[in-house]
């Protein structure tokens, strides 16, 4: 990389991304829309993160079936956003418990550690209120879905 | 806008993507490449095996650059290069070979 390219893609332009999904996957446009705005923003090599909760913890839910509303199950591309560098995706505990939901509950998303020699860790990681809240003081921007 | 093929019509957008994903076979794919200037060969047909694997799989034709490290991963440095790639698709491999797929433009293509 030249010294140029390095300057205009060095960190201190790079910012804090989140992306909050607060609403059930079908029914309205935003969880793909999200969804999608995230896979091109990927492209502009910022730190990116997404958030789930509310009804957005439904988006992770495994063994989703669209057959019957006529809609496109879009849910497998959750699992790609590790190719696209994503590697962050924040869940609500209390979120989920309030609808009786666990972890267990969830698609297992995973990501290829660069930099611990390809391993594969999880994506998903339990948050709870309060630290959820530090994590949305700590962004740059906010954009909620 | 249609491609025609023994007789059927398949639709496609303004841009040569087909519509009805399930219309594709590999006769379409010669045709679409032979529309796009690009003879199939073996290696053109590696990469446009490889992207309706991952649709199958993620639901979603990748951008370029995540399609060059996914195929570098499976394939080897030799193939998952932008260099070997363009050779075989000049004009892009993610939109030229997701075209000749039969999958929609690459989400994430800016």
């Amino acid at each position: 990389m030249s010294e140029q390219e390095q300057e205009f893609s060095g960190s201190d332009v790079q910012k804090k991304f989140l992306y909050l999904n607060r609403r059930a996957p079908y029914g309205t446009i935003y969880a793909l829309e999200s969804l999608e705005v995230v896979l091109i923003g990927a492209a502009f090599d910022q730190d990116v993160s997404l958030a789930f909760l509310d009804d957005g913890v439904y988006q992770l839910l495994k063994g989703q079936d669209t057959k019957a509303i006529g809609m496109k199950n879009f849910s497998p591309t959750y699992r790609a956003l590790g190719d696209y560098e994503v590697t962050k995706l924040y869940v609500e505990k209390e979120s989920l418990e309030e609808r009786g939901l666990s972890i267990d509950d969830l698609m297992e998303i995973t990501y290829e550690d660069e930099d611990d020699d390809w391993a594969e860790k999880p994506s998903i990681q339990l948050v709870n209120r309060s630290e959820f809240a530090a994590i949305m003081a700590a962004q740059d921007v906010i954009l909620s879905f | 806008m249609a491609y025609q093929m023994n007789g059927s019509t398949v639709e496609h957008d303004e841009e040569g993507y087909i519509t009805d994903l399930g219309a594709w076979n590999k006769e379409l794919a010669d045709l679409i490449a032979a529309d796009e200037n690009i003879e199939m060969t073996d290696e053109h047909w590696e990469v446009v095996n490889f992207l309706r694997e991952y649709y199958e799989e993620y639901q979603i034709a990748p951008a370029v650059r995540v399609l060059i490290k996914a195929i570098k991963k499976t394939m080897g440095k030799d193939k998952g290069n932008n260099k070997y790639l363009y050779t075989l698709f000049p004009y892009g491999p993610a939109k030229q070979a997701c075209k000749i797929a039969g999958l929609p433009k690459p989400t994430g293509c800016v």
